[in-house]
């Protein structure tokens, strides 16, 4: 049995809780979160063992692993504390906020041997898997672009009363919402080189941005772009859609579907036909012991079990892997920051420039 | 309960194959009248329950119930709740404490949020419960709930959470205050069973997808054929279509073949699909209930 503990209750770590519970192979030894009413509850009707105290936890139990599920800004700090004490680590998306802990931490992780892994759980949906595999099949052929968009109905009024809205928290689409679409460019296409074009908008936030746009540099010289505005109404829940284009065909996916375009080219594989094809997500999903909010949880719960029994110390969305889409983040933060995001006329002169200003609040 | 319930997911744009798809029926039902319109050629194919999520726009629909009874006489509603984004955006948006008392009920406005305020300091799982049904329920007030549901994201995550007791605290609630019966939406049927076994509640109402493939049945098909065929519950039989994965026939085959299931819950947008749909289970049941002659020995 693996015996783990959790830190952090809000909804990703209710979800981990439930999910880490039903394991079969994971014993939940205890869980720390400093919202007394909600320890209390938990205490009370499944007698879990809560602490409202990180270190207390990690001082008092004994655990092979911890998952944790804190605003942003707390997950370095923590992350060092438990990879000290030889703990293995899953963390909460985004990974960290400054890629120098990051890179630390990474370091900690190989010297002590311990399994890590950073729950960017699109990574385990059929139809983005299924889409990784054809592109890593070449079928179809030299990349030329990709695109990822990332769109829902998080922030819709000015009023933020959570670490969310606060940048110093991490707060912000950037790093809360849109790192989502950058590990998906990244596990299809790989890491970019450079970024430029970043613009960075708020619709309704005043402390942080809702929306993100920017274009990706690729090695091969290939190019990608970003759009995420996490303050579109018009979806129901976040929305993740992927596209890529190479010489051989064009690839769109998302948490339903593969839709894949090949030219008889880029029939490279045994199976592959020309033109289009599609593969739904009741036929790209493996089957879970249990289902609380989409297969992608649990499968990512289950891999980080089977990477601590199998010692596999750098596989999906190893701290390795989530560091490259901070590493993303951080450069198209730095554009911001250094003022070269989207520079836009101060004051609106024409009817155009009026029409577009309305718009920013 | 009915053999054929009537689904919502058509209305509120919740498509599992395609998003596209979903977005095209969010624009086509986004007014009333084209709600009501599905509705009533359920209705009038004879299906009289329709099964809905407590999505703030059913509060549209169950107005059109209330002033128009003599229409619908015998109609029935099973309300599900909640409609778990609502939440799950607020808890995002303000944080899972304020989230909470944002969704208890206003009427009465200060007695009900103390009351709230109260629960929430004592700890009292039981009462904050109480108080969520009974904002959820406000929308059917005065239209008939026979059958009352948690939704299988509360279901699944009390059973993972190990918190039992509230699924029995909404048991309790749903026949002492409305009268009606609890029902239990879950991706985890076997494993769901034995808790309800536990919590002493009997032949309890379950609705689980329940296809020919075996998707999202969590504990795997065998164990679903197994449970359906042995263990005392009523099943409802939702996803039979694995969302247009498998043929109507062939879906409803395997459905209408496991005599123990109770009812079928289906969503359609046009009337085409609905009046298919309903012959196909009719003659499907006709089937399987058919007596059989003895077989004569040749002369």
């Amino acid at each position: 049995m693996i015996r783990i503990g959790l830190a952090g209750l809000g909804k990703m770590g209710l979800s981990h809780l439930a999910i880490f519970k039903t394991h079969p192979e994971v014993e939940v030894v205890a869980a720390c979160d400093p919202s007394a009413y909600l320890t209390d509850a938990l205490s009370k009707l499944t007698g879990l063992k809560c602490h409202s105290d990180f270190e207390r936890m990690l001082a008092d139990e004994a655990l092979d692993a911890v998952v944790i599920s804190t605003p942003s800004r707390l997950h370095a700090a923590m992350v060092e504390q438990a990879l000290a004490r030889g703990l293995h680590v899953f963390c909460e998306k985004p990974f960290v906020l400054d890629v120098r802990d990051g890179e630390r931490l990474v370091a900690l992780a190989d010297a002590k041997e311990r399994v890590t892994q950073v729950g960017y759980h699109l990574r385990f949906v059929g139809a983005f898997q299924e889409a990784a595999r054809v592109l890593e099949s070449g079928a179809l052929g030299k990349l030329h672009h990709v695109r990822a968009e990332a769109y829902g109905p998080v922030v819709l009024r000015p009023k933020g009363a959570t670490w969310r809205a606060a940048k110093s928290e991490g707060g912000g689409a950037l790093y809360d919402y849109a790192c989502h679409a950058i590990d998906l460019m990244n596990f299809l296409a790989g890491a970019p080189q450079t970024v430029g074009g970043a613009a960075l908008d708020s619709l309704f936030s005043r402390d942080v941005e809702d929306a993100v746009y920017c274009t990706l540099y690729y090695p091969g010289g290939a190019t990608g772009q970003l759009a995420v505005n996490w303050s579109d109404e018009s979806f129901r829940k976040m929305s993740t859609k992927i596209s890529a284009w190479g010489a051989n065909g064009r690839l769109v996916a998302d948490r339903q579907e593969c839709q894949l375009y090949l030219r008889e080219a880029g029939m490279t594989q045994a199976g592959m036909r020309a033109g289009w094809s599609v593969r739904y997500t009741t036929e790209l999903t493996d089957e879970v012991w249990y289902y609380l909010r989409g297969e992608e949880y649990s499968a990512q719960a289950d891999y980080f079990v089977r990477s601590i029994q199998q010692g596999r110390t750098n596989g999906t969305n190893s701290f390795r892997s989530a560091l490259e889409a901070d590493r993303v983040a951080a450069q198209i933060g730095a554009q911001r920051d250094a003022g070269q995001a989207a520079p836009r006329p101060r004051q609106a002169k024409s009817r155009w420039a009026r029409m577009f200003s309305s718009a920013r609040p | 309960m009915d053999r054929v319930l009537f689904g919502d997911n058509q209305f509120f744009g919740v498509n599992h194959m395609s998003e596209e798809k979903a977005r095209a029926q969010a624009m086509r039902f986004q007014d009333l009248p084209a709600v009501i319109d599905v509705l009533d050629a359920a209705y009038q194919e004879g299906i009289r329950t329709f099964m809905c999520t407590t999505h703030e726009r059913v509060g549209e629909i169950c107005e059109h119930f209330r002033a128009h009874r003599e229409r619908y006489p015998d109609y029935v509603f099973y309300p599900c709740m909640p409609y778990a984004h609502k939440y799950a955006n607020a808890v995002t948006e303000v944080g899972m404490l304020e989230a909470l008392r944002k969704f208890l009920p206003s009427e009465g406005a200060l007695g009900a949020m103390l009351k709230a305020g109260m629960a929430v300091a004592g700890k009292d799982v039981r009462a904050i419960l109480e108080l969520l049904v009974d904002a959820e329920m406000k929308m059917f007030h005065g239209l008939a709930t026979p059958v009352i549901f948690v939704q299988n994201v509360v279901t699944d995550l009390l059973l993972g959470l190990g918190m039992k007791e509230a699924l029995g605290y909404f048991a309790e609630h749903v026949r002492a205050r409305y009268g009606a019966e609890p029902g239990f939406i879950t991706m985890n049927l076997p494993r769901l069973l034995d808790v309800l076994d536990e919590l002493g509640i009997a032949n309890p109402i379950v609705c689980a997808n329940i296809n020919k493939i075996g998707f999202r049945m969590c504990g795997g098909i065998e164990a679903y054929e197994e449970a359906i065929a042995a263990r005392r519950f009523r099943p409802v039989a939702m996803s039979v279509l694995a969302s247009g994965a498998i043929a109507p026939r062939e879906a409803l085959e395997y459905v209408c073949n496991q005599p123990q299931i109770q009812s079928i819950v289906f969503g359609a947008s046009s009337r085409a699909n609905i009046r298919q749909t309903k012959a196909l289970i009719d003659e499907l049941d006709a089937l399987r209930d058919r007596p059989r002659r003895p077989q004569l020995a040749a002369a």
